[in-house]
C-alpha cells in the first residue's frame, strides 16, 4: 500500500534542511520496501517546527516536526507511515495550537496543497471564485470586491475594488494586470509563502482581475531574491496553460488571459507602484510623478492594476464565499483577515492569519512565544524598514491600519520584526539612514543626498561630538525628507528614526 | 581586443527584443550565461535594442544585481535587514569577512568566494539567513557558516 508524505518545498523549510529530510525519507521508505508518495507541499507557517513533516493517515494528516534527517529511521522504526508515536509527534497537523487558532482565508491552501497541481487546487476549492465571476458582468466583480473591504495588502492599503473600478472605466483597448511581488520589507515573507505554497491562487485572482477590468495581459513583477518562488510560479503557470485556465479560452469562456514572470533585479525601490512599471518597462526603476494614476496611464501608457500578491490571491475567495463573508471579518475600516509575519528575535516565528483586532502583545506573547534570546523583548519594528520602532509600553496597540497609524507607526505589509534588549536604537536609526542611501532612486534630493547626510549625523551622535546639536539637526533633517521627498522611500525612511528619537532617546544621548 | 562573448551576447539581445521592455531581461539572460554583465557587452545590448549605451549603463548600474566583474566560484550572501540584525546578522557579516579576507562586493584574489550583502531573503522567521550558491540556509550560527563555506569550498 502507498502511503503519502508531505516535505515542504518552501525555501524557509528548505533552509532548515527540508531536502535532506525528503532524501532520509525516500531512502529508508525503499530500503524497507515501502511504496512511498512524496508530495512537496508549501509551509504551513509555522516555522519553529520546520522541517514539519505530515504523513496522511485515515484520521487526517499527523504531523511531525522539527525534522533532522537523523530522525528519519526512527520515525519509520515508530511506524510513522501510518501516523505511529514519536518524540516529534505533534498529533493531527490541522490541530496543532497554533495554526488551530488562526482565522485562514487567504492561506488556506497554504502547506496544504501540492502547489504545482491545478486537480489538487481544484479538490481544494480553486477555481470557484473564477467561475462565479464569469457568470457576473466585470462590473458586478469590481462592486463585490468593493464590497469586500479589501484594502492593498503591499502596505498602501488603498480600496482594491475602487482601483479596479478607475480601470475598468477607462476605454477599451490593451490593459494590463500587474502583480506587485517585490516584498522587499524585512520581516516579511507572506507573499513568497504563498507564491510557493499556493501560486494558483494568485493566478486565479488575476484572472479575475484581467477578465473584471477587460485586461488580458498580466506580469508578475516578482523579486530576483525569491528563486523558490520563481520557480513554483512557472511550473504553476505552465500547469494552468494546460489546463486551461489561462490563455486564449479561459474556461471555455472564449476570453483570454495570459500571465508571465518577470524578474526584478535587486531594487528596494521597486516595490513603490510606478517604480515597478518603470522596471517592467526594462528601465532604472526610478519612480513617476503622481498624477497621472497608474490605473490610468500605467504600464506602456496603457490602463494598469497593480496589486500586492496577497491582495490578488484573497479575491478567488470573495468571489467563492461573497463579499459578506469577507467583510464579516475585522473590524472598523480594516476588513478581514490579515496574513501577519513574526520575525527577527521571536520564539515562534512565522505566519498568523487573523481578522483585523489582536494587539501586539497577543502576538508577540500569545504566537511569539516572547523572544528567541529569552531576554525581555524591548522593540518592534512593524511594517518593515520604513516602519517605526514601537517600544514595548505601546504593546497593547491594536495592529490594524488605524491603529496603528494614530501612534506614529504604519503596519505594511504586515511584518513585526521583535528586538530583545541587546538592541542599539541609535545603530538601528543609521541603518534606516543606510537603507535608504543604499536604495534610493536618486532621482529627488532630499531622499539621495538626505540620508546619507543622516548617516553621518548619527555616527556623529554615536561618537559623541555635539550631541544636542546634532539631535537638533537629525530632527530638522528627518522633516525634512518626509515633507520634500518624491515617494515613500525618502518621505517614510525617517520614521524608524523619529521613533527611535523619541522612545529610545537614552540611546542617542546617555551613550558611554 | 575583441570581445570574446560578443556573439552570445548579440544571439540573446536579438531573441529577446521582440518581447515588450526586454531589456532587463536580455542582462538577466547575460548574466546567467556569463556570471556578470561585462562593459563591452553595453554597446552590443544598446545596438541591438535600439537604445542609447547610456540607457543600458545606466540600467546595469542601478540594479545591485547586475555585476560588471565575474564573480567567484561561489557567491556568498549574507542579509543585512533589520530581521537577520536582531538576531545577530552583523556578527555574522563581520565572521564572513574576517573568515574570506574580503569585504561586501569583493572577490577573494583566488578567486573562490565573492562577498554579498543582502536586503532581506525573505526567511525572517529563520533568521539570521545567508543564500550560497542560490541555496538559502536559516538560523545561520558563526560555527554553521563555517561549515557551510568549508562543504562548498570542496565542491569548487
Amino acid at each position: 500500500m502507498t502511503f503519502i508524505v508531505y516535505v515542504p518545498r518552501d525555501a524557509g523549510a528548505l533552509s532548515l534542511g527540508a531536502e535532506e529530510v525528503a532524501h532520509s525519507i525516500g531512502r529508508e521508505a525503499k530500503a524497507r520496501g515501502l511504496e512511498l508518495q512524496l508530495i512537496r507541499n508549501g509551509s504551513r507557517g509555522a516555522y519553529w517546527l520546520e522541517p514539519l513533516v505530515e504523513v496522511a493517515t485515515a484520521r487526517g494528516r499527523m504531523a511531525y516536526g522539527p525534522v533532522n534527517p537523523g530522525d528519519v529511521p526512527g520515525l519509520f522504526d515508530a511506524g510513522f507511515p501510518s501516523g505511529g508515536a514519536h518524540p516529534l509527534s505533534l498529533g493531527l497537523a490541522d490541530e496543532i495550537p497554533w495554526l488551530a487558532n488562526q482565522q485562514r482565508l487567504t492561506f488556506a491552501r497554504v502547506g496544504v496543497v501540492d502547489p504545482a497541481s491545478v486537480a489538487d487546487y481544484v479538490v481544494h476549492g480553486g477555481y470557484q471564485g473564477l467561475r462565479r465571476a464569469l457568470a457576473m458582468s466585470p462590473e458586478a466583480v469590481v462592486e463585490t470586491v468593493i464590497t469586500s473591504g479589501l484594502r492593498g495588502r503591499g502596505g498602501a492599503a488603498f480600496p482594491t475594488g475602487i482601483k479596479w473600478k478607475t480601470v475598468l472605466e477607462q476605454p477599451a483597448g490593451q490593459k494590463y494586470v500587474t502583480c506587485n511581488a517585490d516584498e522587499g520589507d524585512s520581516g516579511t515573507f507572506s507573499d513568497r509563502m504563498l507564491m510557493e505554497g499556493d501560486p494558483l491562487s494568485l493566478i486565479e485572482g488575476m484572472t479575475i482581475a484581467g477578465l473584471a477590468v477587460g485586461a488580458a495581459q498580466g506580469f508578475i513583477y516578482l523579486r530576483a531574491e525569491y528563486p523558490h518562488a520563481h520557480r513554483a510560479l512557472n511550473q504553476a503557470i505552465a500547469a494552468a496553460y494546460q489546463a486551461r485556465y489561462l490563455g486564449a479560452d479561459v474556461m471555455g469562456s472564449g476570453k483570454r488571459f495570459d500571465l508571465e514572470v518577470r524578474l526584478g533585479a535587486g531594487a528596494y525601490i521597486c516595490g513603490e507602484e510606478t517604480s515597478m512599471l518603470e522596471s517592467l518597462e526594462g528601465r532604472r526603476g526610478e519612480v513617476r510623478v503622481r498624477p497621472p494614476l497608474p490605473a490610468i496611464k500605467g504600464l506602456f501608457g496603457r490602463p494598469t492594476i497593480v496589486n500586492n500578491v496577497i491582495t490578488l490571491a484573497t479575491v478567488p475567495a470573495i468571489l467563492q464565499h461573497g463579499a459578506a463573508q469577507y467583510a464579516g471579518y475585522g473590524m472598523g475600516k480594516s476588513r478581514g483577515t490579515l496574513p501577519i509575519q513574526l520575525a527577527g528575535n521571536i520564539k515562534r516565528g512565522g505566519l498568523v492569519e487573523r481578522a483585523f483586532g489582536l494587539t501586539l502583545r497577543e502576538l508577540l506573547y500569545g504566537y511569539g512565544g516572547g523572544s528567541a534570546s529569552g531576554r525581555p523583548l524591548r522593540a518592534v519594528q512593524v511594517g518593515g524598514p520604513l516602519g517605526a520602532y514601537i517600544p514595548a509600553s505601546q504593546f497593547d496597540t491594536l495592529v490594524d491600519y488605524e491603529a496603528l497609524g494614530a501612534i506614529g507607526g504604519l503596519l505594511g505589509h504586515g511584518g513585526i520584526v521583535a528586538f530583545d534588549d541587546t538592541v542599539d536604537m541609535a545603530r538601528m536609526a543609521r541603518y534606516a539612514m543606510e537603507f535608504c542611501a543604499i536604495e534610493s532612486c536618486g532621482k529627488c534630493t532630499p531622499c539621495r543626498i538626505g540620508s546619507t547626510r543622516g548617516m553621518e549625523v548619527i555616527d556623529r551622535i554615536i561618537e559623541g561630538q555635539e550631541r544636542e546639536s546634532n539631535v537638533r539637526k537629525l530632527e530638522e533633517l528627518c522633516e525634512l525628507m518626509v515633507q520634500g521627498s518624491l515617494c515613500g522611500l525618502g518621505g517614510m525612511a525617517p520614521f524608524p528614526v523619529q521613533s527611535a528619537l523619541r522612545h529610545f532617546r537614552e540611546d542617542f544621548s546617555q551613550r558611554s | 581586443m575583441a570581445f570574446e562573448h560578443g556573439e552570445t551576447v548579440r544571439r540573446i539581445a536579438a531573441g529577446l527584443k521582440g518581447r515588450p521592455g526586454p531589456l532587463i531581461e536580455v542582462l538577466h539572460a547575460i548574466q546567467a550565461q556569463l556570471g556578470h554583465v561585462p562593459p563591452a557587452a553595453v554597446p552590443l545590448v544598446a545596438a541591438e535594442l535600439n537604445l542609447s549605451r547610456a540607457e543600458v549603463h545606466g540600467v546595469v548600474s542601478f540594479y545591485h544585481f547586475f555585476r560588471t566583474t565575474p564573480p567567484g566560484n561561489h557567491t556568498v550572501s549574507v542579509c543585512r535587514a533589520e530581521s537577520c540584525q536582531a538576531m545577530g546578522s552583523e556578527a555574522l557579516a563581520a565572521y564572513a569577512r574576517r573568515r574570506l579576507g574580503v569585504d561586501f562586493h569583493q572577490t577573494t584574489p583566488d578567486g573562490r568566494f565573492s562577498l554579498e550583502p543582502v536586503y532581506c531573503l525573505g526567511n525572517c522567521a529563520c533568521s539570521p539567513a545567508v543564500m550560497i550558491d542560490g541555496t538559502l540556509h536559516g538560523r545561520v550560527t558563526l560555527e554553521r557558516l563555517d561549515t557551510l563555506l568549508s562543504d562548498v569550498d570542496r565542491k569548487r
